[in-house]
C-alpha cells in the first residue's frame, strides 16, 4: 500500500511501465507547448501586456490628467458631470481610478492607436473593460503605459473589478469609440 | 526536539500507544489526540464559513440578493478567511500528524509545541473573525494595501501563522524521530512523501506570509508610513498561492492513502510518483505569479516563467498524478478480479463508500474543472480576458472545494472509525453526500466561470449598479448564470450540512467500535489490503486500457478548451 | 536511512542511486523547495519592482 513503505528497497532502478513513460513523455511535450505558445504570441499575437511601467505619486498623475482633460474635453456624461476627452490620436491619454470612479471618460477613434496610461489615486482598482472583457490591475504609485488601438466602434463600460470599498460596486466609467471623422 | 529521542518509552508527556486492530498500525495517543482536536476545530470553521459562503452566493443571486452591501463585503471576507486558511489548515496539521506519526508507526515529536500549536492557531483564527465581524476589516481574506484592515486582523492571521509552523516543524521532528528509532525501513511510504511535499511547501508559504503580514500590521500600527502595493503582493501571493499548493499535495497524498486503503492500490511505479511529487517541490510555488499576470511593474519574462511553473514542470507532475492513481486503481481492481471489458473496474468500484466516491470525485472534479481551467488562466494573455471576473472564483472552487475540500471529507469517512473509533452514524445520508457536494460545487463552479467569461466581476454586490452614476448592462444569461450559481450553492450547502452532521453527530454520540463490530463491517476491506498486496511495491506492469481512455479524453479537454480561448483572446481589443 | 538499511530482505547491498537518496532526505529537498522559489519567484520579482524608472 502506499501507506508502507516500499518492500523494494532499491525502488529507483525498478523499469517504468510503458503506459506511464509514455504518458509523462506526452505531458512533457504538451508543456512545452504551451510554454511555446505563450512565448510566440509575444511575436505573432496582437494582445500582449506591455512592459512599460513607472513609479509615480497621485499627485502628479492627477496633474497630468488634469492637463488631458484641459485640452481635450468635449464635453460631460452622466449624473456627476465627467468630462468627456477626445484626445488626438496617437496620443497619451490617462484614465485615473479612484473612490468610486473613473476619470475621466475618453472618446477614442476606431482603428487608432493610444498610449493609455493607467493609475490610481488612491486603494487598488480594476479596469475591466466591458464588453470586452479585457482586464487590468491599477495600483496607485504606478502608471502602466499600454498601448491600445479599439477595433470596434460602440460604447464600453469600465467596471471597477478590484475590491476597493463600500462604494466598489458603483465605479463604473466609459469609453467611447467613434469612426474616424 | 531531538533530546528525547532516544526514549520512547520513558513516556515523555506520555508516550502512550495502542494498537490499531484494522490496520496494525501503532497509534501514538498524542498524535491521536492531536489529530482530533484539529480535525474537529476544522469542520467547525468549515461549518460556519460553507454558511458564510452561502450567504455570500444567495447576495450574488440578482432576484434574491440577500445582504446589504457592507453584510456582503463583510462575510466574502469571512468566507474566505474561515474556509481557504482555517479550515484547510487545521485539517492539514492533522493530515500532517497522520502521515508522520501514525503512518511511520512512531511516537510525535514534542507533543507540547504541538498543542502549543494548536492553541496559537485556535486563538489567531478567532482573533482574525472577530476583528472581521467586528466590521473594520471588510478588506477580503487578500487585504490588499493600501486599503487598511484593523491591527488585530493582521495579529490574529500572524499568531495562526506561527502556530502552523510550529505544527510543520512538529512534523518534521516526527520523521527525525521515525527515521533515528528506525520505526520503518527503507524510504517513507508515498503519501508521507506527499506530506513532506506539503509540510516543505508550507515553510515557504508561511515564510513569506511573515515576510509581508509582519511589516502590514505595523503599518496598520503605524509603526511604518508606507507599504508598497506591488511589493505587497508579489510576496503576499508567495503566501497565497503557496498555500493553495500545499493543498493539491495533501489532497493527492489522500488519493494515494484512499486507493491504498479501500482498493489496495499501489503506485503505478514508486520513482515516476515520488518524482512527480518533486517537481512540485522545486516548481509549483512559482505559480504565485498566477495573480500578477495584469500588475504593472513586473516583466513578461518574469511572469511567463513563473506563471509556467518553468515550463510546466508542475503541471506534469500533476498530470502524472493524474494518470497514476486511476491506474493504480484500475490495476488494483482487475488483479481482484474485476477484469472483463474496459470498464468493469470503474463500474464495481465501492461507489457506495463515501470515502472512495468522494476521492473520485474529488479526482474529476479537480483535474477536469480545476486543472484545466487553472492552466488556461494562468496562462499571460489569457489571464486579460479573465483576471478579476467570476471566472477566478469559479475555477477554484473546482481546486479547492471539488478538489481539497471532498478529498479531505472523504478521508474523514476513514478517520471517525480508525481514529475516533466511532461507528458511521446515518450511512444512509453519509453514501449520498459526496455526490449531492459534489454537484453542488460543480454547478457553483461551472456557473461562476459561465458568468466570468461573460465579463461579470468577483467580490461585487451588485451587476445591475443601480447606484452607478453610469449605467452598464450585462447580457442577461450572465444574470441567468448567476441565479443557476444560487441553486447550486444551496445544493452544495446542502452537501456540506450532511458532511457536518454525519460528522459531529457520529463523533459526539456515535456508537464505539468493538471487536465485533469491526468484524462486521472492517472500514478497510480485506480484498486489498491483506491478500493481494502481499510485497508492496510499483505495479508490475499492467494492462490499464480504462486508464488509457480516462487521459485521453482528459488530454482532448484539455488541448480543445486552451485553444477555445485563445480565440476568444484573438477577439478582443489589440494592446501591446 | 536506506545506507545504513540492513538489507533485511537479504538481497545484495547495493549502492543507493543518487537520485533516491535525495527524495529520501526531505531536509535536502525542504531546503530546495524553499530556495527555488526564493530565488525565482521573490528575489527575481522584488528586483524587478526595485528597478521601475519613475515617470518625467
Ligand atoms: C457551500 C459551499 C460554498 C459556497 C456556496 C461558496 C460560494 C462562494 C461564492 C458565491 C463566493 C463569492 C464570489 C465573489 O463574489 O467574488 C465565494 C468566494 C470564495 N470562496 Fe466559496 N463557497 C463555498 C465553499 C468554499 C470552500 C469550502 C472554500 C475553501 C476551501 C471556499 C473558498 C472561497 C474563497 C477563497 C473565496 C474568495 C473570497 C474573496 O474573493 O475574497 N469556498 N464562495
Ligand atoms: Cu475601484
Ligand atoms: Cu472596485
Amino acid at each position: 500500500m502506499a501507506i508502507s513503505p516500499p518492500e523494494n528497497k532499491l525502488w529507483w532502478k525498478e523499469p517504468l511501465s510503458g503506459v506511464e513513460i509514455t504518458w509523462v513523455g506526452i505531458a512533457f511535450l504538451w508543456g512545452l507547448v504551451m510554454f511555446g505558445t505563450m512565448v510566440s504570441w509575444h511575436f505573432v499575437g496582437k494582445q500582449n501586456l506591455s512592459n512599460e511601467t513607472y513609479r509615480t505619486t497621485p499627485d502628479a498623475f492627477g496633474e497630468k490628467v488634469e492637463a488631458m482633460v484641459e485640452r481635450f474635453q468635449v464635453r460631460e456624461e452622466g449624473d456627476t458631470g465627467v468630462p468627456v476627452v477626445h484626445p488626438t490620436p496617437g496620443s497619451d491619454v490617462y484614465m485615473l481610478g479612484r473612490l468610486w470612479e473613473w476619470w475621466p471618460v475618453l472618446e477614442l477613434e476606431k482603428g487608432q492607436n493610444y498610449r493609455l496610461h493607467l493609475s490610481s489615486t488612491d486603494w487598488q482598482h480594476g479596469f475591466s473593460l466591458q464588453p470586452q472583457n479585457i482586464n487590468i490591475q491599477v495600483h496607485p504609485g504606478y502608471d502602466m503605459v499600454l498601448t491600445i488601438t479599439p477595433d470596434k466602434a460602440g460604447e464600453y463600460a469600465v467596471v471597477c473589478n478590484e475590491f476597493c470599498g463600500i462604494g466598489h460596486h458603483t465605479m463604473v466609467g466609459k469609453i467611447h469609440v467613434v469612426d474616424k471623422k | 526536539m531531538a533530546v528525547d529521542t532516544q526514549a520512547p518509552s520513558r513516556g515523555f508527556s506520555g508516550a502512550s500507544y495502542r494498537t490499531c486492530p484494522e490496520t496494525g498500525l501503532k497509534v501514538c495517543s498524542q498524535a491521536e489526540a492531536l489529530i482530533k482536536v484539529n480535525a474537529v476545530v476544522a469542520v467547525v470553521f468549515l461549518a460556519v464559513g460553507g454558511f458564510f459562503g452561502l450567504l455570500v452566493a444567495l447576495t450574488r443571486w440578482p432576484a434574491v440578493h440577500l445582504l446589504p452591501a457592507d453584510w456582503f463585503y463583510l462575510l466574502l471576507t469571512a468566507h474566505g478567511a474561515d474556509v481557504l486558511l482555517f479550515w484547510i489548515i487545521f485539517f492539514e496539521v492533522a493530515v500532517l500528524y497522520f502521515a508522520s506519526a501514525i503512518i511511520l508507526n512512531c511516537r510525535l515529536a514534542a507533543p507540547k509545541w504541538a498543542w502549543l500549536a494548536f492553541v496559537l492557531m485556535v486563538v489567531g483564527a478567532v482573533v482574525a473573525n472577530v476583528a472581521v465581524l467586528q466590521g473594520e476589516s471588510s478588506v477580503m481574506f487578500t487585504s490588499y494595501v493600501p486599503m487598511q484592515a484593523a491591527p488585530h486582523f493582521y495579529l490574529g492571521l500572524i499568531v495562526f501563522a506561527v502556530g502552523a509552523l510550529i505544527a510543520v516543524f512538529v512534523f518534521f521532528g516526527t520523521l527525525v524521530i521515525a527515521k533515528e528509532e528506525g520505526s520503518y525501513e527503507g524510504s517513507v511510504p508515498l503519501v508521507t512523501f506527499g506530506a513532506i511535499t506539503a509540510a516543505i511547501i508550507a515553510v515557504f508559504t508561511i515564510a513569506s506570509g511573515a515576510i509581508i503580514l509582519i511589516p502590514t500590521f505595523l503599518w496598520s500600527v503605524g509603526y511604518i508610513s508606507h507599504i508598497d502595493p506591488l511589493m505587497y503582493k508579489v510576496i503576499w501571493w508567495g503566501m497565497g498561492h503557496s498555500s493553495q499548493q500545499i493543498n493539491v499535495s495533501a489532497q493527492v497524498a489522500i488519493w494515494y492513502a484512499v486507493a491504498a486503503m479501500l482498493l489496495g492500490a499501489k503506485p503505478l511505479s514508486e520513482k515516476v510518483s515520488r518524482m512527480a511529487f518533486l517537481m512540485y517541490i522545486l516548481f509549483l510555488q512559482l505559480a504565485s505569479a498566477h495573480h500578477l499576470l495584469v500588475e504593472p511593474g513586473v516583466s513578461s519574462e518574469w511572469k511567463i516563467f513563473n506563471t509556467s511553473y518553468a515550463l510546466y514542470l508542475a503541471v506534469l507532475g500533476s498530470m502524472i498524478h493524474g494518470m497514476s492513481i486511476p491506474g493504480a486503481m484500475e490495476a488494483a481492481q482487475r488483479r481482484a478480479g474485476f477484469n472483463n471489458g474496459m470498464f468493469e473496474w470503474l463500474r464495481k468500484a465501492p461507489w457506495g463508500n463515501p470515502a472512495f466516491s468522494g476521492v473520485a470525485l474529488s479526482i474529476v472534479i479537480f483535474g477536469f474543472l480545476g486543472g484545466i481551467t487553472g492552466v488556461i488562466m494562468g496562462t499571460e494573455q489569457l489571464n486579460l480576458i479573465m483576471h478579476n471576473t467570476l471566472y477566478v472564483p469559479g475555477h477554484f472552487h473546482a481546486t479547492v472545494v471539488g478538489g481539497t475540500t471532498l478529498a479531505f471529507m472523504a478521508i474523514t469517512y476513514l478517520v471517525v472509525p480508525l481514529i475516533f473509533r466511532k461507528e458511521i452514524m446515518f450511512k444512509k445520508i453519509a453514501q449520498w453526500q459526496p455526490y449531492v457536494f459534489g454537484a453542488g460545487i460543480s454547478g457553483v463552479s461551472l456557473f461562476m466561470m459561465g458568468a466570468g467569461t461573460l465579463g461579470v466581476s468577483r467580490r461585487h454586490w451588485d451587476i445591475g449598479f443601480s447606484d452607478a452614476a453610469m449605467s452598464f448592462d450585462y447580457p442577461a444569461t450572465a444574470f441567468l448564470m448567476m441565479g443557476l450559481n444560487g441553486i447550486s450553492a444551496i445544493l452544495a450547502s446542502l452537501g456540506g450540512l450532511m458532511f457536518v452532521l454525519v460528522v459531529v453527530c457520529s463523533v459526539f454520540f456515535g456508537k464505539a467500535r468493538t471487536p465485533e463490530s469491526i468484524a462486521a463491517s472492517p472500514t478497510l476491506p480485506s480484498t486489498g489490503t491483506a491478500e493481494t498486496v502481499t510485497t508492496y511495491g510499483s505495479e508490475k506492469h499492467p494492462k490499464l486500457p480504462g486508464t488509457v481512455v480516462l487521459v485521453t479524453v482528459f488530454f482532448v479537454a484539455f488541448v480543445l478548451y486552451y485553444y477555445v480561448n485563445w480565440k476568444y483572446l484573438s477577439e478582443v481589443w489589440p494592446l501591446s | 536511512m536506506s545506507e545504513q538499511g540492513t538489507g533485511s530482505g537479504g538481497a545484495p547491498e547495493e549502492r543507493v542511486p543518487a537520485m533516491q537518496r535525495l527524495l529520501d532526505n526531505p531536509f535536502l529537498l525542504l531546503f530546495m523547495g524553499v530556495a527555488s522559489p526564493a530565488a525565482l519567484y521573490l528575489l527575481w520579482g522584488v528586483m524587478e519592482l526595485s528597478q521601475i524608472p519613475i515617470a518625467q
